[in-house]
């Protein structure tokens, strides 16, 4: 496509980007402003604060209800990703490399736990955890998780497994690979890519699920950030707990940022290039 | 180092279609042998078999004598040259070819030998430490072909090896490829669509079409005595030609005039069943300017007049198209070639004849010429079956033999 750029053409695509860019990162700003504020102006409307208070982050800090749930969402995510991720790999390699009886059907399945609405599953979920005792524990959010993201971990990975040439897994079959050592050594560097980019969906998915924490979670052994911050109140019940929330708000988004950048890094294009003749 | 042998190996997929029927091939140790076809005659569907990746239907492969029908690939001991070149994009040349011997388990001092050795022997070494992305076509083709030959394999499978690259550097691979196969002397069942590769390169060539074997043998023996029509149209570049031939009392009455049969040939005719309606094929070099040749030469031979399409001057030779009047030869041979070669639909009036006659010919464009032809290196063929009526005991021995 040879385009060619006038200027006025790059100044109206300029604002245009900017607009954009304003009304997704304001109230993003906003909150951030609002958990350095003090109390007393932190209904002012003013976007800059006028004391800067770490006070906030202080509080939320100090309870060991924001700690604890905070390590509570990032073991559990964490877990529940892997495990997604190393499932949803082997499920998507074969789905894209075999034929086998009942492989519409497992994909239609799939898709279908994807569509179903969670918020119907969740009393039936309650019961069932209660009886099994999982409820209120790790396991109790992880299988969920686990549940709800491998369509998505499926889906993702078998469209980066189809793109990878099978004369690769043929040529380390006739090199002498197994097809356990095929796959490790040859295909799956290739899906590095792939990988990255599911860990990182299926991490902001269970990190940011509010659903099944609230109502699968009764105290602090599970309870994770979303429903913690939910459970703030300030220290009488006339204070305004809206302070400590923007800071743990602003808080839980660090982890995330850092997630995303670190993967990110390894999310490079064109790995498999060079491979065969294109 | 071993011998091959396909024992009646059939393949047929799930679907019902058989993609290979009972191939019967035995190859000798250290021998190069081409199977060679139109697309979807069987021929990778045959090397992917012998190379454990398809699984056979039916029938055994013997690998140095000893049955592999269910062994794996990798217990095979043989090497595969894909079309794709199929290297490791995320190794380096070094890393690419050390794979197999690292698989194996070697010790890292007799891996870096090899891998050096076998880059010396393909002037890959400046290149080791590059990976696939940064090599040209013909460095990747020679990067795989080291990954092939690093172990020392008992065979090299070769599929299509050469066909993605230009066709300078093809012409200068295959030289290559001939080298290295001489000189390491490992058998080598190589896989190509291009009859010219199949004719350059082997020590036997296998024309396949149909999931059948049409004949098995050495190049020029394949195209001096094609057993059928598939095999005499798909050997040759120009291919040969053919035209309709109607049998009447004693000659056939072709559009090159009448062409008188020998005792051999109106044999086969006397049956109830002979065909009426023959097929004549003749190759381009065994016409000839009817100015330049002897009397001697000339009684061999026929005459005839046809106006001159197109003159393609080789330097060495002259390329004479020709338009000859009546009925076009038709055979399902015939239209699986055209097929092949992506002129189906590439239909003039008449038949089109090409013939290649002495550079010293003075031919012009739209004259009319006079053509002599060589009735000794006739081919006929029966429409129906493609068997050629011409062969005698392996030999084709023209129209007018007794």
């Amino acid at each position: 496509m040879a385009v060619e750029t006038t200027t006025r053409a790059k100044v109206r695509w300029g604002l245009l980007d900017v607009i954009v860019v304003v009304f997704a990162l304001v109230p993003v700003l906003w909150i951030a402003s609002l958990s350095f504020k003090t109390p007393a102006t932190l209904t002012d409307g003013k976007f800059w604060p006028r004391e800067w208070t770490l006070d906030n982050y202080r509080t939320i800090f100090d309870t060991d209800q924001f700690v604890r749930a905070l390590v509570n969402s990032i073991g559990i995510a964490l877990i529940a990703t892997l495990i997604a991720v190393v499932l949803g790999a082997m499920a998507a390699y074969a789905i894209s490399r075999l034929d086998f009886p009942g492989k519409k059907l497992l994909v239609g399945v799939s898709l279908l736990i994807a569509m179903f609405p969670q918020v119907s599953l969740v009393s039936p979920l309650f019961e069932i955890e209660r009886q099994l005792g999982l409820f209120d524990t790790w396991p109790g959010l992880i299988l969920p998780y686990i549940t709800f993201a491998l369509p998505l971990a499926i889906y993702t990975l078998s469209a980066f497994f189809k793109q990878i040439p099978w004369d690769l897994e043929k040529a380390a079959k006739m090199d002498g690979a197994t097809q356990g050592q095929a796959f490790r050594r040859v295909i799956a560097p290739l899906a590095a890519p792939g990988l990255f980019t599911t860990a990182i969906l299926v991490f902001i998915f269970c990190w940011n699920d509010f659903l099944f924490a609230i109502t699968l979670t009764s105290t602090e052994r599970a309870r994770t950030v979303p429903v913690a911050l939910s459970f703030f109140t300030g220290e009488s019940q006339f204070e305004d707990p809206t302070g400590a929330i923007c800071a743990a708000a602003v808080v839980i988004t660090i982890p995330i940022i850092l997630f995303v950048l670190f993967f990110q890094r390894r999310i490079v294009s064109g790995l498999t290039s060079g491979a065969v003749k294109g | 180092m071993a011998d091959i042998v396909l024992d009646k190996v059939s393949k047929r997929f799930p679907d019902g279609t058989t993609a290979v029927r009972g191939v019967d091939l035995e190859i000798a140790d250290g021998e190069f042998v081409i199977l060679v076809g139109p697309s979807g005659c069987g021929k990778s569907t045959t090397l992917n078999m012998i190379a454990g990746l398809e699984d056979i239907s039916s029938g055994e492969l013997r690998i140095a004598g000893q049955r592999v029908n269910d062994k794996a690939p990798r217990d095979r001991d043989i090497a595969m040259v894909f079309q794709s070149y199929a290297l490791y994009p995320n190794m380096t040349v070094r890393e690419n070819m050390a794979f197999p011997l690292r698989l194996a388990k070697l010790d890292k001092e007799s891996i870096h030998q090899k891998v050096e050795e076998a880059a010396k022997v393909l002037e890959l070494t400046p290149l080791l430490d590059r990976k696939p992305a940064n090599l040209s076509g013909g460095q990747r083709q020679r990067v795989a072909m080291g990954r092939a030959i690093v172990r020392q394999p008992k065979a090299f499978l070769m599929d299509e090896p050469l066909s993605n690259l230009d066709a300078k550097l093809r012409v200068q691979m295959r030289t290559v490829v001939s080298r290295l196969q001489k000189q390491l002397g490992t058998t080598t069942v190589y896989v190509t669509h291009d009859q010219t590769e199949a004719m350059t390169l082997g020590d036997r060539v296998v024309i396949m079409r149909g999931g059948a074997v049409q004949q098995v043998g050495p190049p020029q023996e394949l195209y001096d005595h094609p057993r059928n029509l598939f095999v005499a149209g798909f050997i040759g570049s120009p291919s040969m030609n053919f035209l309709h031939a109607a049998v009447e009392d004693g000659h056939l009455r072709t559009a090159l005039g009448d062409v008188p049969i020998g005792d051999r040939v109106r044999r086969q005719l006397d049956g109830a069943d002979a065909p009426r309606e023959l097929i004549l094929g003749i190759r381009p070099e065994h016409f000839e300017d009817a100015a330049l040749i002897d009397d001697e030469t000339r009684r061999r031979g026929l005459e005839f007049d046809a106006p001159v399409d197109i003159v393609e001057s080789m330097g060495s030779d002259k390329y004479v198209y020709f338009t000859v009047e009546g009925e076009r030869a038709s055979a399902a041979e015939l239209e699986e070639l055209a097929a092949d070669a992506g002129a189906a639909d590439f239909t003039g009036t008449g038949s089109s004849l090409v013939t290649r006659l002495s550079a010293e010919s003075p031919v012009r464009e739209g004259e009319s010429r006079r053509v002599w032809f060589n009735l000794e290196k006739i081919h006929l063929f029966d429409p129906s079956t493609g068997r050629n009526l011409t062969l005698h005991e392996g030999r084709a021995s023209g129209a007018l033999a007794d």
